[in-house]
């Protein structure tokens, strides 16, 4: 899909990345400027997982596409990367130091002759949800996935797309970039050693019955939220409350939703706490008469992300509660939450009102291949047990942060490379 | 007036209009094509209506072939895209932005958007004409040894890690023996499974036995850095131990001297060196190492023992940050005392109990023991009775203040990083590496956390941050692979992070230097060093080719083979300026390619229109702008100059760290030139631009005119 030469040598074996999100960008550049060769596959359109989804990084309260932008840089003038996007693994073969993967992209209905011009998605009559909103918004079937997209290319959710008996699009492209019959296609490469960096995915909401996710707009997670506060989201930055585009005038963030818990997840995810102080942050900034409120059970801001908690602690609007909220309520004209706790101070039950409700749920790992990444109860990828030539980095092994996750992975490139050959 | 007249011989310049994307729409192609060839020597010119697709590339190269074109304009999409097919190597290659910045956001067929696309080709060949391909800095006999400074687990394991890759590693440590603080623990908290039952300090002992199987690896013990001088792939070591010195090189460094407990002395408050039953955490793991001793004894026969954590830490008066570690070593050693001591009552008193991710199953483990007490509250005081020692606590959960009688109290301290200064760098700007906040070395934590700004000097470990003996193992071997990666770089003359992979690098004219020191202390990274007059003394494998002190440099004796002084001028000459009557005012906008010129990317993709008056250009960073591009656009005719670059201040975005501050604060240097040319503050403006901000952009542009057009043209216009 690149046309970017191949410039292996004969003895380099690239080492193979799967999952282009942080872990796994960090991985392929850190790899290829050692001058190694690598393959990076994902099986989205585009590179940068959920960062690329993050309005701003906590405690700087900086964009995300500042840092995406760099390695996105450092793949455009690196000869050394090749990537796949809208591909999966099918199958492993061989062993450590010579292992031959079969990949499969999915039908590429736009191919590289894409100029992302945007004529196919103006006259594409189809609506689809927005994966990158969270289903918040739709996009039309054609699509390009987001405004810093990498690769920069317009996108046919072929799922969704009505095919022939449509073609609006192959009329509006000038480029004859669009192939309708387009089928997947499978490839056979050769690796070295294989880093999964496949991530997570937020613990499912639905599954907090008392909290009433999904009985209203208005109560979202923090992941939606993210995409409120985002420039190129669905309000294009404003945090407004869905249910009638108002501006919320108090908004309660619910922590551990569903972590710290024995029925859900029994683990912290580490940075659900970091998440919401931003973004009560955000909001409050945002809204000079807006009131914040964040219930939690320990506040875990490590390290010298400290003084933002102290900011936080000082902001006249934003207000902490100790307890762990019972039941969520939605009124009866919609628009209005009510809130059960106990007020640990007072001991007594108490029941407030909130415009909007953000819950903040765990991590989950995403794990594409349970036969070769031996996990622990939960599902996380037991790095040091995987068959030889296999690491894992990132929110694969454990719930982390974005720093976290890159420091990580830079190691376990080191580790992959060596298997794959390299030497001084 | 400025023609296109080129006053360069032997150019062979191919222009290649792509008209796809609707820039055939926005600009009349043939009055363009009509100019260019007009006023100019003979270039070729030829539009194409898609570029970028095999046939427009073919194009290219059988010009290339035939006619020997060398230097490539393509007038297309914005060079962040397509960068793989318009790579012509060996070739200049410039591209001009006729989509995004221009045929995206200007009105289309209008004559001003005619001008600006006239004037973007002339500044493109102005600058085509004026830059050369970058020679890269490649010395003889690079050395690709690994020097690390600090024998404890983060750089055993940077050491172990290298040397698996076949690099010769030389680990120095100031103590008698290899370890550290890792190897101080009597027993470890579990971070990994299983999470019930403490671990063997093992860990440490086992690296160090690996370490003994390679013969890559020489090791020093009592031993100090006396100096260390040069840049990434030879610098000068000298390695002191007792009355010796040895001499030896290496290509990197990596710091990894860890950290150092927060002075309890400090810790009046908390009782400490007040009574002997008050210790701090340290002490008390030595005491539970020590177990022959009578204290040890003691022990066993207490009934109560509180820790209290964060005890100068989370706190102005002491450590603002958090340690990280101290709650998981309180529930290891609650664990401990509770093994020993079946009778004690242990009480926990917290702010918040932080263990994070998997460790929150420790502390789960250690919440099922009913004599383990989790207070959460606010420690007042400690009264200290002849007998024991009361505690305590207000703001309890239950509303109330307690009072506990406690037989030992244990104070769980902060770590503080150790002075990075050991490195005994013979630097200009100093001997160890710059921090961004208390002490830690380092830069842009987030998305690039082992960066310091000295170029082949990485950290790892406590020194870094706050760690875990599992998160010290993992940073250990992330920095390894960071200084793998810069010895590969520098062997291939190409810069590492954030331009990784450039060749061209910093060139001074020096006899025309005038010893002013502006380079050298404004240097980010430090390249610089210098001699006794003043002299720079360029270092440029310890550049990162920011171009920051060629925008100091008030001689103008600094440029890169790609972008000089002379080029970005000659840019700024090749725009045509109308004159006052005419009413169509020119401003310049030095643009950060970093992330303001993203940002005018996605203004276009957004279809936000704004005003043809404006002249991009873009820089390295804005902090390389250069007093004197200011005063030649103002000579020229310029109405106007915009600088935006990124944010800066405390949390900076400016990818050089101190670009945009030096922008701030060269400001006034700035006006003092205005005044000099009896001209309006206003003609300069800064603005600082985050890269998802593009919707300013329309908005900061017609600000700006509209602030030039109250004050009115330039009076230098065609003068």
């Amino acid at each position: 899909m690149d046309n970017k030469p191949d410039t292996y040598t004969n003895n380099q074996i690239p080492i193979l990345i799967i999952g282009g999100g942080m872990a796994g960008l960090t991985a392929a550049v850190e790899a290829a400027e050692t001058g190694h060769s690598v393959i990076l596959v994902e099986k989205l359109p585009y590179l940068g997982g959920r960062v690329a989804k993050l309005s701003r990084y906590f405690p700087k309260m900086c964009p995300p596409y500042c840092g995406l932008e760099i390695n996105f840089r450092r793949i455009r003038t690196n000869p050394r990367i090749k990537i796949y996007t809208s591909t999966t693994i099918k199958g492993i073969s061989g062993e450590s130091g010579n292992f031959n993967v079969t990949l499969c992209t999915e039908p590429q209905l736009i191919n590289n002759r894409c100029t992302s011009c945007g004529e196919c998605a103006k006259v594409c009559p189809v609506d689809r949800p927005d994966e990158f909103n969270y289903g918040m918004t739709t996009t039309r079937a054609a699509y390009l996935p987001h405004d810093l997209a990498f690769p920069f290319r317009y996108v046919i959710d072929h799922l969704n797309c009505k095919g022939t008996s449509c073609g609006l699009c192959l009329e509006a492209c000038d480029y004859q970039a669009i192939n309708l019959t387009a089928e997947e296609t499978k490839k056979i490469v050769k690796a070295g050693s294989i880093i999964f960096t496949t991530g997570w995915k937020p613990y499912d909401p639905l599954n907090l019955q008392d909290l009433s996710f999904g009985k209203s707009p208005d109560i979202i997670t923090s992941l939606m939220m993210e995409r409120l506060g985002a420039p190129n989201g669905p309000t294009q930055g404003r945090i407004l409350r869905l249910s009638d585009n108002k501006i919320p005038n108090s908004i309660a963030f619910i922590q551990c939703a569903g972590s710290r818990d024995e029925n859900h997840l029994p683990y912290c995810s580490g940075v659900c706490c970091s998440a919401s102080l931003k973004q009560a942050l955000h909001y409050v900034e945002q809204n000079p008469d807006g009131e914040a409120t964040i219930f939690y059970i320990d506040l875990r801001v490590t390290g010298r992300n400290e003084d933002f908690l102290t900011k936080i602690i000082q902001h006249p609007r934003i207000h902490l509660i100790r307890c762990k909220v019972a039941s969520a309520e939605i009124s009866p004209d919609n628009h209005v939450i009510f809130l059960d706790y106990e007020d640990s101070l007072s001991g007594f039950k108490k029941r407030s009102a909130f415009d909007m409700i953000i819950l903040a749920t765990g991590i989950i790992p995403e794990n594409i291949d349970p036969i070769t990444i031996i996990t622990d109860n939960f599902g996380f990828a037991k790095s040091n047990a995987l068959p030889e030539g296999f690491y894992s980095a990132g929110c694969l092994n454990k719930p982390m942060d974005v720093a976290s996750s890159i420091k990580e992975s830079t190691g376990i490139t080191l580790k992959a490379l060596r298997t794959a050959g390299f030497k001084a | 007036m400025n023609s296109l007249a080129m006053e360069k011989d032997q150019k062979n310049i191919g222009i290649y209009i792509c008209t796809g994307c609707s820039i055939g729409d926005s600009i009349d192609i043939d009055t363009l094509k009509n100019r260019i060839c007009s006023d100019n020597i003979p270039v070729k010119c030829i539009d194409h209506p898609f570029l970028c697709s095999e046939e427009g590339c073919e194009l290219i190269h059988r010009d290339i072939n035939a006619q020997q074109i060398d230097h490539i304009i393509i007038a297309a999409c914005s060079p962040r895209v397509n960068q793989d097919i318009f790579n012509f190597s060996g070739k200049i290659v410039e591209r001009v932005n006729f989509r995004e910045q221009l045929s995206w956001c200007m009105k289309p067929k209008n004559e001003d958007t005619q001008l600006l696309a006239e004037d973007m080709i002339r500044m493109s060949m102005a600058k085509a004409t004026s830059v050369s391909i970058p020679q890269p800095y490649i010395k003889n006999h690079l050395n690709s040894d690994i020097l690390i400074l600090g024998g404890g687990i983060s750089g055993i394991t940077s050491a172990l890690e290298a040397a698996k890759a076949g690099y010769q590693v030389y680990l120095v440590e100031k103590e008698n023996k290899l370890g550290g603080w890792a190897s101080k623990w009597s027993s470890l908290f579990p971070e990994e499974y299983p999470y019930d039952i403490l671990k063997k300090p093992e860990i440490v002992d086992t690296k160090i036995r690996e370490l003994e199987k390679y013969q890559n690896i020489h090791i020093f013990l009592e031993s100090t850095l006396e100096s260390v001088s040069g840049e990434p792939g030879q610098f000068e070591i000298s390695i002191r131990n007792n009355q010796t010195n040895h001499q030896l090189k290496a290509g990197v460094i990596i710091l990894a001297t860890g950290w150092k407990p927060y002075d309890a002395s400090r810790l009046n408050d908390y009782g400490y060196e007040r009574s002997q039953e008050i210790i701090t955490q340290i002490e008390f793991e030595e005491l539970l190492n020590k177990q022959a001793i009578n204290q040890y004894e003691d022990l066993k026969k207490m009934s109560s023992i509180v820790f209290i954590q964060c005890a100068g830490s989370r706190d102005e008066k002491h450590l603002p940050y958090c340690s990280n570690t101290c709650c998981p070593t309180t529930l290891k050693q609650a664990r401990q005392l509770r093994d020993i001591n079946k009778a004690a009552n242990v009480y926990i008193i917290y702010k918040d109990l932080r263990t994070p991710g998997k460790a929150e199953f420790f502390y789960q483990e250690l919440q099922k023991d009913e004599q383990i007490f989790f207070t959460k509250g606010d420690l007042r005081q400690i009264d200290i009775n002849d007998k024991s020692l009361n505690v305590i606590v207000d703001n309890t959960l239950l509303g109330e203040s307690i009072k506990i009688n406690a037989d030992l109290v244990i104070l769980a301290t902060g770590m503080t990083p150790s002075d990075s200064s050991e490195l005994n760098l013979e630097y200009r700007q100093g001997k160890g590496l710059p921090d961004l906040k208390y002490g830690f070395p380092d830069s842009h934590f987030i998305c690039f956390p082992y960066e310091t700004r000295r170029t082949g000097i990485y950290s790892a470990g406590c020194i870094r941050s706050p760690q875990t003996i599992q998160m010290c193992i993992e940073d250990g071997t992330g920095a390894a692979l960071k200084a793998i990666q810069c010895i590969e770089s520098t062997k291939r003359g190409e810069s590492v992070h954030p331009r990784s992979g450039d060749k061209s690098y910093p060139v001074l004219y020096l006899p025309r230097c005038t010893d002013c020191k502006r380079c050298t202390e404004e240097c980010p990274f430090g390249a610089y060093d210098e001699n006794e007059k003043g002299t720079p003394l360029p270092n440029p494998a310890r550049c990162r080719r920011c171009g920051i002190c060629m925008g100091s440099c008030p001689e103008r004796i600094i440029n890169f083979d790609d972008y000089s002084i002379q080029a970005v001028s000659s840019m700024i000459k090749a725009v045509n300026i109308p004159d006052e009557f005419e009413g169509k005012p020119r401003i310049l906008v030095f643009i950060c390619e970093n992330d303001a010129y993203p940002a005018f990317d996605m203004t276009g993709l957004k279809r936000l229109e704004y005003s043809p008056f404006i002249r991009i250009i873009p820089v390295r960073c804005i902090g390389s702008v250069n007093k004197v591009w200011l005063s030649d656009a103002l000579s020229h005719g310029y109405d106007g100059i915009l600088q935006i670059g990124c944010k800066p201040g405390e949390d900076y975005q400016c990818h050089f760290i101190t670009g945009s501050e030096l922008t701030k604060t060269r400001g006034e240097n700035i006006q003092e030139t205005l005044r000099t040319m009896m001209l309006e503050p206003e003609r300069i403006r800064t603005e600082f631009l985050e890269i998802n901000e593009y919707e300013r952009i329309p908005d900061i542009i017609s600000d700006y005119l509209h602030t030039i057009e109250t004050i009115g043209p330039n009076p230098f216009k065609g003068m």
